[in-house]
């Protein structure tokens, strides 16, 4: 089929979305380095005066911005952390013959489809609410004092509730891997005398290593923008405890209206992702070749 | 030692019943074949054997030792799969030191047990490779010196071959049957050709429907089928079975001759039958000869027979060389001396 012909046929027909997309990504870019080099505040109208990179040099001089730098990476590592252990044990429960397992499987995917400011607001007012919450009841139960989860911890539980979120995918991509080992090496391994967690560390870790790999590059993507969990639980408080990247550069520009300043940390974050995308790939991308 | 007992075995998937009661006796360091049609039972008792299935009901003894609940690593077998099963992210030497790590083995026996199995089968070379990155018949190579490097008292081979093309498959009948002449260790393989049971094996076990139909040597089995399904199955291209309408001894529903047992002449003999398609191999010829009564019968002819298609000839063949079946399809004794 690769005559000469049919491949610019190909390139003809792919033309038209090729610059559809391009167009989608490049103009609010190029808005945005635009925006990131003038001053550019919604409460002054009047000339936006280019301003070289004070912009950046406000923002990143911030101490607010390493903070919640080093919140962005808090937050990314603890929800993979806890997604691809919890990921994999829920997988292997999963992939035992239990009774009703197809609605189990369908059951555990349920969290995924709750869109992220339900499933914040029923973590904040129905589980972790320190007077109505069930975690406050279950500590009154127990004697102790409730936590006010989001003035005490309040990184750790948004944590909490975006692993929450993630666990099911994880855990399904997880699954069909495990599904796909195939059962004789197993059974050459029972016949090797190998036990159950020689089994799990030999055999099942690395066949899964493709399907981790899979997990954490898609998951990073979706983890350096988490916005909606922030916003509606802790509003990136107190202080800046629970801001990441993202609420500062949303604080920046919609809160206190510096649109050239909010410019500037995007085109900020947008370095950091593809300094996170290059790291990845180089460290675990291997494990998708083959 | 390598013996290995079976009473009374039987094995229920649920309620559909896969082996009946069944009793065999392999003796240490007998070559024995697991023959049938897909679907007798014959992987099944293998895996049961290695202690992959449970047993229903009856013993399995190695070594004299009631082994039916012993665990598969226990009962110091060691099993060659279909699909070789070998570890794939771990190299070739790792793969062969698996089991002996498992089993605490100290690292300079592993390294002197990997390179003597590696020299047997020619594996020095690809020691460090991923198995992705052998042949079919290498792969087979390494999975069977995983086996070796454990000293089993059994080996079992789940149709170890059917993934091969044909000429290696040849080459690795031979391998295995040199294997086992040199390491004299009992072996237990399962497959579906008759051609690797006749030529590989010392004693072949016939499977049907669950049961074991036969076990004999492989000549034993070609010239003493004990009933029409055997005598079917053992033999290549498979006999003809001619009904009988009109014979002196009334208990004969049909004949069974061999291929190779007809004798052809072009003016007389016991059945007369017109050519069809002659298939030449060179060595030999075989004929399908449709006969008087409809049904069409293969023929073995020499490689230069002159007969062509639509030429009209007469085949018989010697009295002691026909098999005679009942109405149940067992072989009338006396009939074939």
């Amino acid at each position: 089929m690769a005559t000469t012909q049919s491949r610019t046929l190909a390139r003809m027909m792919l033309f038209p979305s090729v610059i559809l997309l391009l167009g989608w990504m490049i103009v609010p870019l190029c808005m945005t380095l635009y925006f990131s080099f003038v001053d550019y505040n919604l409460l002054i109208p009047g000339e936006r005066e280019f301003v070289g990179f004070l912009n950046y040099e406000f923002f990143l001089t911030d101490p607010a911005f390493f903070e919640s730098f080093f919140n962005t990476l808090y937050l990314v590592t603890g929800v993979l952390a806890i997604t691809i252990c919890g990921g994999i044990g829920l997988a292997i429960l999963l992939d035992q013959a239990i009774w009703g397992r197809n609605y189990v499987r369908i059951m555990v995917l349920a969290p995924f489809f709750v869109m992220p400011t339900v499933s914040a607001l029923v973590w904040k007012n129905m589980l972790m609410n320190p007077v109505n919450g069930l975690f406050a009841h279950f500590a009154i139960w127990l004697g102790l004092d409730p936590i006010d989860f989001f003035a005490q911890m309040p990184l750790f539980s948004i944590i909490i509730i975006v692993s929450w979120q993630w666990l099911p995918f994880a855990a399904l991509i997880l699954l069909t891997a495990i599904q796909s080992l195939d059962r004789e090496q197993l059974e050459a391994a029972d016949l090797d005398g190998a036990g159950p967690f020689s089994k799990f560390f030999y055999i099942v870790l690395p066949h899964l290593s493709r399907a981790v790999t899979a997990v954490i590059l898609i998951e990073t993507i979706f983890l350096l923008s988490i916005f909606a969990e922030i916003l509606v639980t802790t509003s990136g408080g107190p202080g800046y405890a629970s801001t990441n990247i993202t609420y500062l550069i949303y604080t920046q520009s919609l809160l206190q209206f510096d649109v050239g300043g909010g410019s500037a940390g995007g085109i900020v974050a947008v370095i950091i992702a593809n300094i996170v995308a290059i790291f990845l790939m180089r460290l675990i991308g291997k494990n998708l070749e083959g | 030692m390598g013996s290995i007992t079976l009473k009374k075995v039987t094995k229920n998937f649920d309620e559909v019943n896969v082996i009946k009661p069944l009793d065999l006796e392999i003796k240490d360091g007998e070559f024995i074949v697991f023959v049938g049609p897909s679907g007798c039972g014959k992987s099944t008792l293998l895996r049961m054997i290695a202690g992959l299935e449970d047993t229903t009901s009856g013993n399995i003894e190695i070594d004299g030792q009631d082994a039916t609940h012993t665990p598969p690593a226990k009962r110091g077998l060691a099993m060659v799969f279909q699909s070789y099963a070998l570890y794939p992210h771990m190299s070739v030497r790792n793969n062969i030191a698996f089991p002996l790590k498992r089993a605490k083995v100290s690292p300079a026996e592993i390294e002197s047990k990997i390179a003597n199995a590696a020299k047997i089968l020619n594996l020095t070379d690809y020691l460090d490779r991923k198995p992705g990155q052998l042949s079919g018949g290498q792969r087979q190579r390494v999975a069977i010196g995983r086996a070796i490097v454990r000293q089993p008292s059994a080996f079992l081979f789940d149709e170890p071959l059917s993934n091969l093309d044909a000429s290696l498959r040849v080459n690795m009948r031979l391998e295995i049957s040199e294997l086992h002449k040199s390491l004299a260790t009992t072996m237990i393989y399962v497959t579906h050709d008759q051609v690797e049971a006749m030529t590989m094996a010392d004693r072949i076990a016939v499977f049907n429907g669950g049961i074991i139909e036969q076990v004999g040597t492989p000549l034993e089995l070609y010239q003493h089928p004990v009933n029409k399904f055997v005598a079917g199955f053992i033999g290549s291209p498979k006999m003809n079975f001619i009904d009988v309408t009109n014979d002196s001894n009334a208990q004969t529903q049909s004949l069974g001759v061999r291929p190779e047992h007809f004798e052809i002449s072009t003016d007389s003999g016991t059945w007369q039958g017109t050519v069809g398609v002659i298939e030449h191999l060179g060595s030999e010829s075989f004929l399908h000869v449709t006969i008087e009564d409809g049904s069409t019968v293969t023929v073995k002819a020499d490689g230069d027979c002159p007969l062509k298609y639509g030429d009209t000839i007469y085949l018989s063949a010697p009295e002691h060389k026909v098999h005679r079946f009942d109405k149940n399809g067992l072989t009338i004794k006396n009939a074939a001396p």
